[in-house]
């Protein structure tokens, strides 16, 4: 009796240690990745519009007396540099780009391309609520157009000699 | 003719800045854990590379041409508009690295291209 318990206690720790193994490759090989690749996706898509609409904000409070010439440019340039949105938005930029070369070091330009699409909605939903610019139907169209060629571009072989066979 | 100066210089050094940055990233390799320490040491190899250092003033010069659009247009006009990078990433790859364009990708560039134009009609 004893011994038939000791006998399936072992088959099925040898069964979890089994199983813990193939957890631990396919943490490796697989989920680990596409975590990290899923994380790096959604910092990149929401952290680079975020940017824009910061340096947006700020250039518009900076903007109204910029007229870019070398006489007023660096009363400007001081302008800019003390508003705090812009060194948010530069912060969120940092934060996308830091991002953005972990991604590349890892997987294709042509996989995270295609992803980063969806940055060109989020740029157009984030300068609606957050900056209040209205955005006629006729943007909206040219917003989905680009998201879809984007995507398109991304699909395809990421390299030359694929290109080749095509 | 400001606004076209202005797009020329964003699309043109940030997309030159782009080759520059991804070609300095190819020969550092993948990066494989998330330490802080492993990231320091990452961008710290990255920040050697001189290609890394061209790529950056580049895309220097693109930003702060994006800052001055910024101040007189509409966000959600000027991102869609710097879309048209994927255009000239296209034919600057296929005229100085002479890299075969798919008939594939010039379909998704001239979608872009369609979609900029359409954004660029919205303009007030």
């Amino acid at each position: 009796m004893r011994n038939s318990t000791e006998r399936a206690t072992g088959t099925s720790r040898a069964k979890t240690c089994i199983l813990l193994g193939q957890i631990n490759h396919r943490m490796r090989a697989g989920p680990g990745l596409h975590l990290k690749t899923y994380l790096s996706l959604f910092v990149i898509v929401i952290f680079a519009p975020l940017g824009s609409v910061l340096l947006g904000k700020g250039m518009k409070g900076v903007g109204s007396a910029v007229t870019w010439t070398p006489h007023d440019f660096l009363p400007v340039l001081l302008r800019i540099l003390s508003n705090g949105y812009i060194w948010l938005g530069i912060a969120s930029l940092l934060t996308f780009f830091v991002a953005y070369m972990l991604i590349l070091s890892w997987a294709d330009y042509s996989y995270v391309q295609p992803s980063t699409s969806l940055s060109y909605a989020t740029v157009a939903i984030l300068s609606h609520f957050v900056l209040g610019e209205l955005i006629t139907p006729l943007r909206w169209l040219g917003v989905a157009v680009i998201c879809t060629g984007v995507f398109i571009v991304g699909r395809t072989s990421p390299r030359a000699h694929g290109a080749k066979h095509e | 003719m400001r606004s076209f100066i202005l797009f020329f210089l964003i699309i043109a050094s940030g997309t030159g800045g782009e080759l520059c940055v991804s070609r300095a990233m190819r020969s550092i390799g993948e990066v494989h854990d998330f330490s802080p320490k492993s990231i320091l040491d990452f961008v710290l190899r990255a920040l050697r590379m001189p290609w890394m250092w061209i790529g950056i003033a580049m895309m220097s010069l693109g930003f702060f041409a994006l800052l001055a659009i910024l101040s007189f247009q509409d966000v959600s006009f000027v991102v869609p508009v710097s879309a048209l990078s994927y255009a000239a990433g296209a034919f600057g790859a296929k005229a100085f690295l002479g890299e075969r364009i798919s008939r594939h990708r010039w379909l998704g560039i001239a979608v872009v291209c369609i979609g900029v134009t359409i954004v660029w009609w919205s303009r007030k």
